[in-house]
């Protein structure tokens, strides 16, 4: 059968998502700019599609400590916002990984620090990969690049999510949020029964029918306890490195220059690609689709074999550059680019940028 | 073939919603469209404005700098979006309170008197499909069939009893839209 | 032949019994507080109401933080003050099951204002247990938002003054107000007939969740002995000389037959 085509926004297309992967739960607020992703699912009473909830809840303080309870209980549930309404979040995830709960966030990140812009920006690479909130943990972080991408994410998110029992990040950005591209939609799949819950998910607070009781928590008072949980949780990072990167080569066989962008940055650097073809100059990209799993080896690898030179672009000061020049180890140059506060770096600015200071230098 | 458009006027004038027809148009024959608006303070009764790009291969950057087709619906547009055609480009726009004309003489230049016209069926809400028909005119880069179609994608089924209208303004925009030259 | 322990240990000389739904472990509380009976209270409704199988509860952060580890049901440990949020996001996608907090007074009126409040206007069908000691007792006795006027603590040493600090809390008169709580009563656990009262209320709690009248919530005045820097007995004392009188007892608001 032909699969539905439409043109969706990136935040209608996350919600169609949502709907169709069998969510059980979103809880949000509303922020600009993704606050068609409750408008598109509140409009599309998918109480009756699919028997999802949807809720707005005080805050998103209040938002994401709804999802740590329903997740708690072994259900899907996720929330979108934006940077400040992210930031808010912190303590609640820092509890859910804690707790070793998978739920699914999306961050239609805008330009700050502070109430900052509505613009799009990828100022928030840190918070995402590097935890965010207190205490030694990551998110899973996605970087959709495209409307497809902001769906697809969607449910591999959740499979990652579950997996390994801890948060999922779809790190996008406004412009992926608000623009509208061609989507291709599957398939809806129902959401779990309470008996395929306790089924998939034997730590689930579902009731003590046939069990001991189960407790969610995320504390632990013995500091040599609290240590082998924290060893256990780093146990599952590793894992997660090991086998969980993703990423995109565009034009690489023959690069002797290296773009690494994700997201809507990654779409600019397409073009920068080209733009320096023309020129004769053998630039190549590599899309990070996972940014926690960074990949690091892979990067490592084409430094170790051709690559002379690499630059990071990212709508941020520079947040993604230090996992780049972790990679490179000082074997060839690598440098930031970077436009922020909502500005969009111009291809032919960032291939100016390379021949200046990376080939030039 | 990739086209890539700017469309620009001010909110209300269903500058977002003529991309999309238009992008949807572009979905119907198979091929790669993306649709990138201005977003935020400025969609409060401010200028609005979205790129479309429609192409046969997978679309790199969805933000430009630079058009092959300017679509422009007021001044502030004009003064805006003029210099960001490519040179060989087309500008259309419509002389509605128009002060300064363009004055480019690298690109093609059209105008189309759509306000009027859509005054003058009685619909000023169909504005935009003259317009858009005006566009299919000067860029035939889209089918009509695709665009009928379009159209209909684009348009919540409680307004379908519209299309019909919504159709004879595109038609109109096709025969009104004329290149405009300096004196 | 004189009788032993293993003697007098027989099911017939049964008259009181632990409900199985408190564990084992010694509870971590001071000598004197009522959360131990509290929690018995939740359970033995819970245990007789015959919900165990389908009971998730919320422990907060406070004294009773620990409470998941005396109350032998599916419990969820919360942040700080975000019980009903929690209690909310589990009830929406379970509706069926039952759904408690038990919450003290820094985090429910405090830290959780707008998570209890939103909770009840939205009248979530949940159970919120609300024990207020008027102070914060596992951080070491500080000022709670329900401290009285002139009332000692760590960081009120020289008196609650309110000009200051503001004026305690009343959070279950104001919930009362909201049209989303069906059943709001305030109650206490410092004699036995008190407890009795507690135990009626929290099983009519329950009994209006399962018929999905709205939020109940039921505070329980509480002491905290080691907070107060008093005896047990000086705290009870205490506590109706002074809790009470600001803090009065009894049903504010029930459902509509």
């Amino acid at each position: 059968m032909e699969k539905e085509l439409r043109l969706m926004k990136g935040n209608e297309a996350i919600a169609e998502a949502a709907i169709r992967a069998g969510v059980d739960a979103y809880y949000g607020y509303p922020i600009t700019p993704q606050s068609e992703v409750m408008e598109y699912l509140t409009e599309q009473k998918p109480e009756d599609r699919s028997g999802m909830i949807v809720l707005q809840a005080e805050s998103e303080v209040a938002s994401i400590n709804m999802i740590y309870g329903a997740a708690g209980a072994g259900k899907r549930a996720m929330t979108s916002s934006s940077s400040p309404g992210i930031s808010l979040m912190q303590e609640g995830l820092s509890y859910i990984a804690g707790a070793e709960l998978p739920c699914v966030l999306l961050n239609v990140v805008r330009g700050g620090p502070g109430l900052g812009t509505i613009q799009p920006s990828q100022a928030d690479y840190f918070q995402s990969t590097k935890g965010g909130g207190h205490g030694d943990y990551h998110l899973i972080t996605l970087a959709p690049s495209s409307v497809q991408e902001m769906y697809d994410f969607l449910k591999i998110s959740f499979e990652l999510a579950e997996k390994y029992r801890n948060p999922a990040m779809i790190l996008s950005d406004g412009a992926i949020g608000q623009m509208m591209e061609k989507v291709e939609l599957d398939d809806p799949v129902s959401r779990r029964t309470e008996e395929e819950i306790i089924n998939d998910f034997p730590w689930a607070s579902t009731g003590k029918k046939n069990r001991e009781r189960n407790i969610i928590t995320s504390l632990e008072l013995d500091p040599a306890k609290q240590e082998q949980i924290n060893l256990n949780i780093q146990k599952k990072y590793r894992e997660i490195e090991e086998k969980e990167v993703r990423f995109e080569k565009v034009q690489c066989d023959d690069a002797d220059y290296l773009l690494v962008a994700y997201g809507t940055s990654a779409r600019l650097c397409q073009e920068t690609v080209k733009l320096a073809r023309d020129k004769g100059i053998k630039l190549g990209l590599l899309r990070p689709i996972t940014l926690y799993p960074f990949p690091s080896k892979e990067i490592a690898t084409m430094v170790n074999d051709r690559v002379k030179g690499v630059v990071a672009v990212e709508m941020s000061s520079g947040q993604m550059i230090e996992d780049v020049k972790l990679a490179v180890n000082g074997k060839v140059p690598a440098e930031h680019y970077g436009r922020f506060g909502g500005m969009i770096p111009s291809p032919e600015k960032i291939l100016e940028f390379l021949e200046n200071q990376i080939m030039g230098g | 073939m990739t086209e890539e458009i700017i469309i620009a006027g001010f909110g209300g004038q269903g500058v977002l919603s003529m991309g999309k027809i238009l992008a949807y148009s572009g979905i119907m024959q198979d091929q790669e469209v993306s649709w990138m608006p201005s977003y935020g303070p400025e969609m409060r009764g401010g200028t609005a404005n979205v790129t479309v790009i429609i192409s046969d291969e997978r679309i790199s950057s969805p933000i430009l700098s630079t058009f092959d087709t300017a679509i422009i619906l007021n001044q502030q547009s004009m003064d805006k979006f003029e210099d960001a055609v490519k040179p060989g480009g087309v500008l259309i726009y419509d002389p509605n309170g128009i002060t300064r004309h363009p004055e480019r003489e690298d690109i093609e230049v059209y105008q189309i008197a759509a306000a009027e016209e859509a005054s003058n069926m009685g619909m000023n809400k169909v504005f935009n499909m003259v317009v858009l028909g005006g566009y299919l005119k000067v860029k035939p880069l889209v089918k009509m069939d695709n665009v009928i179609k379009g159209l209909k994608k684009s348009l919540p089924e409680r307004y379908h009893h519209l299309l019909p209208v919504n159709e004879k303004a595109i038609k109109r925009g096709l025969e009104i839209v004329q290149e405009y030259k300096k004196n | 032949m004189e009788e032993t322990k293993q003697d007098i240990k027989k099911p017939e000389n049964l008259v009181y019994k632990k409900t199985d739904l408190m564990t084992d472990k010694t509870l971590s509380y001071c000598p004197g507080c009522g959360h131990g009976v509290i929690h018995r209270m939740a359970m033995e409704v819970i245990e007789e109401m015959g919900l165990e199988e389908e009971t998730i509860g919320i422990a907060p952060v406070g004294c009773s933080v620990l409470a998941y580890e005396f109350m032998n049901v599916d419990m969820q440990q919360a942040a700080h003050g975000r019980a009903p949020a929690l209690a909310t996001g589990i009830k929406r996608v379970f509706p069926e099951k039952t759904v408690f907090t038990y919450q003290g007074d820094g985090d429910l009126a405090a830290i959780g204002t707008a998570e209890t409040i939103h909770a009840c206007n939205r009248g979530e069908n949940i159970t919120i247990i609300f024990v207020n000691n008027g102070i914060y007792g596992m951080t070491g006795g500080q000022m709670a938002p329900t401290t009285l006027e002139g009332m000692k603590s760590s960081t009120t040493p020289y008196g609650r003054d309110t000009k200051k600090m503001g004026h305690p809390l009343k959070m279950t008169e104001l919930v009362a107000t909201l049209p989303g709580t069906c059943y709001v009563t305030r109650q206490a656990v410092h004699k036995a007939a008190a407890v009795r009262k507690t135990k009626k209320a929290i099983k009519k709690a329950i009994e209006y969740q399962k018929a999905e009248k709205g939020t109940s919530f039921i505070e329980v005045v509480s002491n905290c002995s080691s907070g107060w820097k008093m005896t047990p007995v000086q705290a009870n004392k205490w506590m109706e000389e002074n809790m009470f009188p600001f803090y009065p007892l009894g049903d504010i608001k029930k459902p509509e037959k």
